[in-house]
């Protein structure tokens, strides 16, 4: 039972810095949030924390450690949307979108965004998975 | 055993089944190969049969005759040549001339052999043909590999060198916003965090000069008699700082005479990294020994700390380029992620050795060998 009607969002990364930037931003945007600072710490956590939504990093202690997660949060809540975020961008070719029909079959989060996005951008594209 | 495909390409019946007995039960070795080849025949007795078998089935090796009722083997040479495919093509025949000579060798193919050939002089050829095909085989695989762990490394790179970047723009970006107060003095831990990734930054920028030094070897090393105890010495001193604000003492034993012929600045970097490690790795009021043994065979650094140690999962992988290892207790310190792979490959330049013993929670020991 959740003691109030605020949604919780679910945020991952090993980077303290990025969690408290995070953090702040989406208390502001008033969310409650719970943070875990790596793959193995989130999986612990993930039977407790029940969110609405998860942000998580992509290379934590893996390199799919972000992929690895969402494939978990997946299989214990089916419907919380999932964002992936990371600073791996296309310069490296290492570019993971949805659009792939092979991809999309394993990597189960449901947006993927590059990490450093404006504090708007991010509440639309958090109102656009959450329906608010 | 591993078996190559080898086509015969030739009009003489003869020829093709004398090429199918000598080879049938033969087979090459190599003294660096895991295993011996051994030789799947197969026949074509025209040129264009031949590209039928090519397009439908990977050949290794040709055995190739010049003068073929319908297209040439110069043809079929040139068409293997066009469409790249990885075949390595000894023309057979019984008038070479030197123009066909050319051509063919211009098409790629590996050497002629004269037509009619005895059994010893076929598989001689085919033994040279073979060895060729596997080392031109080898390097084409080690240079993907190579350029697989570049790519790797600069995702992982391009991934440590932004991640600060976007730490220091998020909180910018918090200052500028005003987002949590109106006074200087609102923001400065978010300037003391921004400073401190800076400071990271700069760590793994100096990291990777020392990495990229050590790969392309083109830094002029500078080869001399040195005593390591100094070293060690100067080394300890400029960590006492830092080592005292955690309460931490290093100790220094050293043997008489530790003397070695190495780069002064090869080994600072070495026994850096690890008196660095030992004291960011600690616990408040912890230890850090540092000990330096001498034997006619060798000189052994041990630095060992009495630290939050690691899981033997996590030993196995520290010396590969920017492993860290990731947990509530390491989290906090700050890291390139490099220095020990660097400390690796410097000592790997002494022929040396280096390996790790810990426990979690007790501490880790790092061993370094020089022969002498």
């Amino acid at each position: 039972m959740k003691t109030n009607d605020k949604k919780t969002i679910f945020l991952v990364d090993d980077d303290v810095d990025y969690i408290f930037q995070m953090k702040t931003m989406l208390e502001k945007m008033g969310f409650e949030v719970v943070t875990a600072s790596g793959q193995k710490e989130a999986e612990e956590m993930l039977d407790k924390v029940d969110p609405d939504l998860a942000i998580l990093d992509l290379m934590m202690e893996n390199k799919d450690s972000g992929f690895i997660l969402s494939h978990r949060i997946k299989r214990l809540y089916p419907d919380v949307p999932i964002i992936v975020a990371t600073a791996v961008t296309a310069e490296t070719g290492m570019m993971f979108s949805l659009e792939n029909e092979s991809d999309k079959k394993w990597i189960k989060a449901d947006v993927y965004l590059e990490k450093g996005l404006r504090p708007d951008q991010l509440q639309r594209e958090i109102n656009k998975l959450l329906k608010l | 055993m591993s078996e190559l495909k080898l086509l015969v390409v030739d009009d003489e019946p003869g020829i093709r089944s004398g090429a199918e007995r000598v080879l049938k039960n033969y087979s090459v070795g190599y003294p660096f190969m895991d295993e011996d080849f051994t030789f799947k025949i197969l026949q074509a007795s025209t040129g264009e049969e031949a590209i039928k078998i090519i397009e439908s089935t990977k050949v290794d090796i040709m055995l190739l005759d010049n003068k073929l009722p319908g297209i040439d083997g110069i043809e079929v040479l040139e068409y293997i040549n066009s469409k790249e495919y990885d075949i390595a093509v000894m023309m057979i025949t019984a008038y070479a001339s030197l123009d066909l000579a050319i051509r063919a060798t211009n098409y790629g193919a590996y050497n002629f052999v004269p037509k009619p050939f005895k059994p010893d002089e076929l598989k001689t050829s085919v033994e040279n043909i073979t060895k060729n095909l596997y080392l031109k085989r080898m390097t084409r695989k080690m240079k993907e590999e190579g350029e697989k762990d570049r790519f790797q490394f600069l995702s992982i790179l391009s991934h440590e060198l932004k991640s600060p970047i976007n730490a220091i723009e998020g909180y910018l970006r918090m200052m500028k916003d005003k987002q949590v107060g109106d006074t200087i003095d609102d923001y400065m831990e978010m300037i003391e965090r921004s400073m401190e990734r800076i400071k990271g930054m700069r760590t793994l920028i100096s990291d990777l000069l020392d990495l990229t030094r050590i790969e392309s070897g083109r830094k002029k090393r500078d080869l001399r008699k040195l005593d390591i105890s100094e070293i060690a010495k100067s080394v300890i001193d400029s960590f006492e700082p830092v080592a005292a604000q955690k309460d931490v003492k290093i100790s220094l034993d050293a043997d008489e005479d530790m003397y070695m012929t190495a780069d002064k600045n090869e080994l600072e970097i070495i026994i850096n990294n690890l008196v660095s490690n030992a004291v960011k790795y600690n616990k408040e009021s912890g230890r850090v020994f540092v000990n330096l043994e001498k034997n006619e065979k060798e000189i052994t650094i041990t630095v060992r700390d009495t630290g939050i140690g690691m899981s033997s999962d996590e030993a196995e992988l520290l010396f590969q380029d920017f492993v860290r290892i990731k947990n509530i207790k390491t989290q906090s310190v700050p890291g390139s992620g490099l220095g020990l792979s660097i400390a690796k490959k410097m000592t790997d330049l002494y022929e040396g050795t280096i390996e790790v013993e810990s426990k979690p929670d007790e501490g880790s020991t790092f061993t370094v060998k020089f022969p002498l």
